[in-house]
């Protein structure tokens, strides 16, 4: 620029003046401008959580008279699957003998079934490492094995060896008779 | 655009127009571009990349008129796609393929800048920019694989999502908010659909501001050496348009052995089976152009370093112009560099071949090394460690160190010196300026 231009868009803070209404202005319209353009990016993040009809479909009954002892079924629990094992005394004997033993994420086996309910284990069928379904009878401990990235899990569910970080989740559950849990 | 637009209109119509949307000049300088006149035919693949986006997009918007983007029809639609569709098989395997030989072409592209320094200064924006097209690239064909909504599908959306899960606090509502749901199932798929089709557009408007950006310095060439005066430079067209334009033949040649030849040599059967939420196949794989980054992933014990490490290997591209201290550009000069960078480039295909593989089977089969640490040393997971200890001390040791340590060769002093005091080279009769007559 060869010139400057004189009086163009006088500068209020010339003189060392205090924060004139023509600031207050440009704060409040910038303000107020950050505000709204958060306002509405947020209904443009959260429709992507889950939906309400998703959330609805968030619990299961479930019989355990059609699984009998050393068998395991997996049903389908919030589009996950989730495994229910009828534990053989030789596995609850594995789990509790390893409760001790060196562990990740160490926990005992009394803390992942119910009270008194030792032969029933019921656990979130995902990897806790990248989410695949891990495979009953592979690996060291006689429990599971993830076929994708070799994490091993005891009888428990316990996380032993591989790069899985945490055990097996144990839903939230109850027993409405002896035969009936539900889970969610 | 640099340089001086030497586009006359010549029409009374062209002039019309050049006042008020000069779209011919700017095609005209486009053509015009003053190019290093040395460049080889690893300089063709910008091109060919071009031409691979082009076929995705057409492919894809054609694919998607017969697709269903929902968990219980999506694989049936796109079996009816190969089975009904007219031509939907071709249509579908030129699809399928043409995203493996856009990764084979990108990935020479990338080495190719590795190796002739294309990285460093002024270009590093130029650089970066095409780091952000990879990284769109690999977004796209991800999603891309899950919507046949087979069983790698569904379990490769299963395994990437949940990487995100490794980020301490966040890391669960993140991946329930990736999903829509608590687990990877129709919602996921509804986005990703919606994503598939998005993201090519941003990597066509990203290959514009590339292109913008290797046109304000120019191109780099195989002597890594500025251009100097015109002499070192001919207009792109038609130089360039013909050899790019042989290259693609070439190219598209192979492109369509695979698909008339091979069309599923480079996917996984197990994609062929309708996705099971509750049976994950026992050998679960990525596309092959991820396998090096699957292997580093698997190479880490612990589940947030890997997925630290795996990205970082993507991170290591986008800091390398900063991380290179030579001061010559191609490693035409730079003997000691270019022994490892091929070394580095065979130990991205051993992490690939590691990728793979299952992470605890032999190596070489029949032989038991010794246990070291948590598995055998003649592992898959071993090698992986090893090539991923390479891969990342290439970036932040060896290129570093080696740019202050090394005695590069002697650099010509332009494009043209080597070739013009070559006695073998006097240009006798030679023609001069071809691109002038008809």
């Amino acid at each position: 620029m060869a010139d400057t231009v004189v009086g163009a868009n006088p500068d209020p803070h010339a003189a060392g003046d205090d924060p004139n209404r023509r600031d207050f202005i440009h704060i409040a319209a910038g303000t107020a401008a950050v505000g709204l353009v958060g306002a509405l990016a947020w209904p443009f993040i959260d429709q992507m959580n889950p939906a309400g009809d998703t959330l609805a479909l968030a619990s299961i009954e479930f019989d355990l008279g059609k699984v009998v002892e050393g068998q395991q079924v997996t049903v389908k629990f919030r589009g996950k699957p989730l495994f229910v094992r009828h534990r053989t005394a030789k596995e609850i004997a594995a789990a509790i003998k390893d409760d001790h033993a060196s562990m990740r994420d160490p926990q005992t086996d009394e803390a992942r079934h119910k009270p008194g309910k030792a032969e029933w284990l019921i656990l979130i069928g995902t990897c806790t490492h990248l989410g695949c379904v891990p495979t009953f009878g592979g690996g060291d401990y006689g429990g599971w094995f993830c076929p994708c990235h070799g994490s091993v899990y005891d009888t428990s569910g316990r996380i032993r060896k591989g790069p899985a970080p945490k055990n097996l989740e144990v839903p939230e559950y109850a027993f409405l008779s002896d035969t009936k849990v539900k889970i969610g | 655009m640099s340089g001086h637009s030497q586009y006359e209109p010549k029409t009374g119509f062209e002039r019309w127009l050049d006042t008020r949307l000069p779209i011919v000049r700017f095609s005209a300088d486009l053509m015009d571009f003053p190019t290093p006149k040395n460049l080889n035919y690893w300089w063709t693949f910008g091109g060919i990349l071009a031409v691979c986006l082009g076929i995705q997009i057409v492919t894809g918007i054609v694919l998607a008129m017969h697709y269903v983007p929902h968990a219980d029809h999506a694989f049936a639609s796109v079996e009816r796609i190969m089975r009904d569709v007219n031509y939907g098989w071709l249509i579908r395997y030129i699809h399928a393929n043409g995203a493996s030989m856009f990764f084979i072409a990108v990935y020479i592209h990338m080495f190719r800048g590795l190796y002739y320094g294309s990285y460093k200064a002024p270009r590093e924006v130029l650089w970066i920019l095409g780091c952000v097209i990879y990284l769109l690239m690999m977004a796209t064909a991800f999603m891309g694989y899950v919507l046949p909504w087979g069983q790698m599908s569904f379990h490769g959306a299963v395994v990437i999502t949940n990487l995100f899960g490794a980020l301490p606090i966040v890391g669960k509502a993140i991946t329930t908010w990736l999903w829509g749901g608590f687990a990877v199932d129709n919602a996921t798929l509804n986005r990703f659909f919606s994503l598939h089709y998005l993201l090519p557009f941003m990597i066509a408007g990203v290959v514009g501001l590339h292109i913008w950006a290797l046109h304000v310095p120019g191109n780099n060439n195989p002597t890594g050496v500025d251009v100097k005066s015109k002499e070192d430079t001919v207009p792109f067209h038609p130089y360039y348009t013909v050899k790019d334009g042989f290259a693609i033949s070439v190219f598209l040649l192979m492109f369509a052995t695979f698909v008339f030849y091979f069309p599923d040599v480079l996917g996984h059967a197990d994609n062929y089976t309708p996705a099971n939420p509750l049976v994950t196949p026992q050998h679960i794989v990525p596309e092959w152009y991820f396998l090096p980054f699957y292997a580093i992933l698997r190479a880490v014990p612990d589940k947030l370093m890997g997925v630290i490490l795996m990205f970082g290997a993507i991170v290591m591209l986008f800091i390398l112009p900063w991380l290179d201290t030579s001061k010559v550009r191609s490693m035409r000069y730079r003997p000691t560099a270019r022994l490892y960078f091929f070394i580095f480039v065979l130990a991205c295909i051993v992490l690939g071949f590691c990728g793979a593989h299952p992470p605890d089977d032999h190596v070489i089969p029949g032989i038991s090394g010794f246990q070291l640490l948590d598995s055998d040393i003649n592992s898959f997971v071993w090698l992986s460690r090893f090539g991923a200890l390479y891969y990342f001390g290439y970036f932040l040791v060896i290129i570093p160190v080696l740019g202050l340590t090394e005695t590069p060769l002697p650099v010509p002093e332009s494009i043209s010196a080597p070739v013009l005091s070559h006695p073998a080279n006097a240009p006798a009769g030679a023609a001069a300026s071809p691109e002038k007559r008809g």
